[in-house]
């Protein structure tokens, strides 16, 4: 007997809740607000959805009900791909060690 | 592209969306690991477009709302201050919840266009991960805006209550489950329309009655949900990058609502169920004594710090709302120059977000290996001869250890009262969130600085 192909994301949806486990606790209690701008940016790869709505329009018809609702989608998950990713960056570049010369 | 191919690059998105994460683990590989994020997000958007293959004019105008609101965002991310960052993250939530329920309706009008049969014959289990990716993403949404507009001052922050609170949201949480086992029987867009509205009201009514001061729990379980939202989603899409990143910022979400309860000795369901300090409140104004303060001015603690080997401060919220943070650090500046060790004791929910004043002290030039948690740091106190206490409040009770009947009993506190001597800046004598007196003010060692957090520490750095 074949095994549904959800089964395999099932194998991978649950194993990802056991790496993310591990991988969060290894985060350092000092970087939890960088945690929480990243893993809100990389959630936002929701955008892979939004974007085959938005193209779902077949030929002359580019705004259909469907589609528009997926470009909609796309503009808020840019806002945060862009501003999630930026404001990380900016977060981590002021976590600076001491000076030796102190 | 083919099928395959596109699957084994969703795969490697996905794993550099691990790395990002990993990368957290010392600030010296952060920045790294946000360069990995940034590439795996590149790749699956590639991705994506190579596969759906169709350049034509849809294609541009996908680029133009892409540009829009990366614009926005990046505009976003370079103006907003360090201290409204709870406020900010809160906002970016909403919009991934909002998000996942866009590309939901989307689905079900058009599932041809994602291969999942047609207007009113879709796949059962896609139809099912559908209405969970919607509803979780409604709840995100709304229970968001309100988190943000409590963030925000545009909403009072105090908790939101109401008799039968908790029936009625039972009420609509099984309503949640019916719609969806009637929609999958039925595939009545009406019932799918019922559905999102019904987990906009519910997002709503969990987060009212949640408390400023339980904003943390808050913004991580909110994180949590964006999560599920957009693993939901993965599932109807049968993406594997959507699918791996939704279980990891949901079990990350999960996790930090986790330490951010325990940093707080409350369960998870305490929180959410809501309503903390609202009755204390009031029998807590009732017996209060009038007990004596020792207050004092600027060139008092400055006196104090001025003899001290070492002073241990400790940050709270107040810190960020007065933006004291920069006048903190010329402080601690002035007393290295006189030889005076200097370090920062973190309780986990100081501030309004998991790691909130790890930041605001980053943003101040603080190097970080100066700033400590509080197991690290709690048995230091014993030895410093100072701690300056600045915005911080029921994190510094020592009744949470003494008073089995105080509602914070059993809370992980610092120990600033093994200190020599306290200094406690402070608007005045009010009590903080939890509604209780701080047996601190009371100590014979306690000096009060009434003042404004900002304007006391600057005080203080002159008359050093």
């Amino acid at each position: 007997m074949e095994i549904d192909p959800f089964i395999f994301r099932l194998s991978i949806f649950i194993l990802s809740i056991f790496v993310g486990y591990y991988v969060v606790w290894s985060v350092t209690p000092s970087l939890h607000t960088p945690l929480m701008s990243v893993t809100n940016a990389i959630s936002s790869v929701i955008i892979v959805g939004a974007i085959i709505a938005a193209l779902s329009g077949n030929g002359d018809a580019i705004f259909s009900s469907s589609s528009i609702f997926g470009f909609l989608a796309i503009v808020l998950a840019a806002v945060n791909i862009f501003g999630g990713f930026l404001v990380t960056q900016r977060m981590l570049a002021m976590y600076k060690k001491k000076k030796k010369d102190k | 592209m083919s099928a395959n191919l596109s699957a084994i690059l969703y795969l490697i998105s996905g794993v550099l969306f691990i790395l990002a994460l990993r990368g957290l683990s010392s600030p010296e590989t952060s920045r790294q690991g946000n360069l990995f994020g940034i590439i795996g997000m590149v790749i699956a958007i590639s991705v994506t477009f190579l596969s759906v293959g169709n350049f034509t004019s849809g294609f541009v105008y996908v680029l133009i709302f892409l540009a829009i609101g990366g614009s926005i965002g990046a505009f976003i991310a370079y103006r907003i201050p360090m201290t409204a960052m709870p406020e900010l993250v809160a906002g970016f939530h909403s919009l991934v919840g909002l998000a996942a329920v866009f590309v939901a309706i989307s689905a079900f009008i058009n599932p041809e266009a994602f291969g999942l049969g047609y207007p009113g014959d879709i796949k059962l289990a896609s139809l099912i991960e559908m209405a969970i990716g919607a509803a979780v993403g409604a709840i995100t949404f709304s229970g968001s805006v309100i988190a943000f507009l409590k963030l925000q001052g545009i909403m009072s922050g105090a908790p939101i209550t109401f008799k039968g609170q908790h029936a009625i949201n039972a009420l609509i949480l099984i309503s949640i489950i019916v719609l969806t086992f009637y929609l999958c029987s039925t595939q009545s867009s009406n019932l799918f329309w019922i559905l999102i509205a019904v987990s906009f009201l519910i997002g709503f009514l969990i987060i009212i009655p949640i408390g400023g001061a339980d904003m943390p729990v808050v913004i991580s379980m909110l994180n949590s949900y964006s999560g599920w939202a957009a693993a939901g989603i993965g599932f109807t899409l049968e993406n594997t990058a959507l699918i791996i990143t939704g279980a990891l910022v949901g079990s990350s979400g999960a996790i930090l609502s986790y330490i951010m309860c325990k940093g707080m000795n409350r369960s998870f369901f305490n929180v959410i169920l809501g309503g903390f300090g609202a009755t204390e409140q009031s029998t807590g104004d009732k017996n209060k004594e009038q007990r004596p303060v020792k207050s004092g001015n600027a060139e008092d603690a400055a006196f104090l710090m001025k003899n001290a080997s070492s002073v241990i401060i400790v940050p709270g919220y107040g810190m960020a709302v007065a933006q004291a943070q920069h006048a903190l650090r010329e402080m601690v500046d002035t007393l290295k120059k006189n030889d005076i060790k200097v370090s920062y004791a973190i309780h986990p929910v100081a501030g309004r977000m998991p790691g909130h004043m790890n930041v605001l002290l980053a943003e101040a030039n603080v190097p970080y290996d100066e700033v400590f948690e509080l197991e690290e740091i709690n048995n230091d106190f014993a030895n410093a001869d100072v701690a300056f206490v600045i915005g911080a409040n029921d994190v510094t009770n020592p009744v949470a250890k003494t008073d089995p009947q105080s509602p914070i009993y059993g809370m992980p506190v610092l120990d600033v009262e093994k200190c020599k001597s306290v200094l406690f800046v402070k608007r005045s004598l009010s009590p903080g969130y939890a509604g209780i007196d701080n047996d601190l003010f009371y100590k014979e060692n306690t000096l009060m600085l009434f003042a404004d957090a900002k304007k006391m520490t600057e005080d203080i750095t002159k008359s050093l």
